[in-house]
């Protein structure tokens, strides 16, 4: 696995080598976000999901990321890595870890990362159902394009 | 050259990840309008992103630049 803090994978991610970026003396609390995947969505069925990332820039935005925290809360220490291709159900998605002094600090600021995540790293995600698939096509998980792009409300 | 870049569906839309073009002193929003005309996009949307930095609408597009196409985003 990559020595990199964020990191775009097409492998398994592995929870302790991400924890083990953070760990470090200055540190008295770590938290862990996992991102597994979800087998039902408003009562639907996913098969598996396929995830898509410009790559390069993913890795720039989630440093950049890393970058806000450091100003919120400068005695963080953050590393992120995100897997794309076929995932199946409960498979890792995503882990940040984040350590800080107090425990206070490394829940908010995680929770920071995986909103911020979810509005501006270029990584897409594609539900495969019983019967299609969709691009889900907003971080709120709430709007898909089922005919491959936006069309009715979306467009006024 | 400008080298332009799809992603989720606009790459099934456009049915390419990447389109090479000739360079001509646009802006990104003359390049938006230019793909919705030709390829019947909806780009409304869709955040673009020149040499891995997002751009505004009014960035001039320079010669060698990669522009990349993304739609709203949905990991994690």
């Amino acid at each position: 696995m990559s020595t990199s803090l964020f990191t775009i994978t097409d492998k398994p991610i592995s929870i302790e080598e991400v924890v083990q970026k953070v760990i470090r003396p200055e540190a008295g609390a770590v938290t862990t976000f996992i991102g597994t995947v979800r087998e039902f969505t408003n009562g639907k069925r996913t098969l598996f999901l396929q995830y898509e990332a410009y790559v390069s820039m993913a890795e720039k935005i989630l440093e950049q990321i890393g970058n806000e925290i450091s100003e919120r809360w400068p005695e963080a220490k953050v590393a992120i890595t995100h897997r794309i291709g076929r995932l199946d159900i409960s498979d890792i998605a995503v882990v940040i870890a984040v350590s800080t002094p107090h425990r206070k600090d490394a829940y908010e600021a995680n929770q920071y990362a995986i909103e911020r995540i979810k509005q501006i790293v270029p990584i897409w995600k594609k539900e495969h159902w019983e019967d299609g698939t969709e691009w889900v096509g907003n971080q709120l998980e709430t709007k898909a394009y089922p005919t491959g792009k936006p069309e009715g409300e979306d467009l006024a | 050259m400008i080298t332009l870049l799809f992603f989720s569906y606009l790459k099934e839309a456009v049915g390419n990840e990447q389109i090479k073009m000739e360079y001509t002193p646009i802006t990104v929003k003359q390049l938006k309008q230019q793909l919705e005309t030709n390829y019947g996009l909806d780009l409304q949307h869709v955040m673009v992103a020149v040499n891995e930095e997002y751009a505004q609408e009014g960035q001039l597009l320079q010669p060698g630049d990669t522009i990349a196409f993304i739609p709203p985003v949905s990991g994690g």
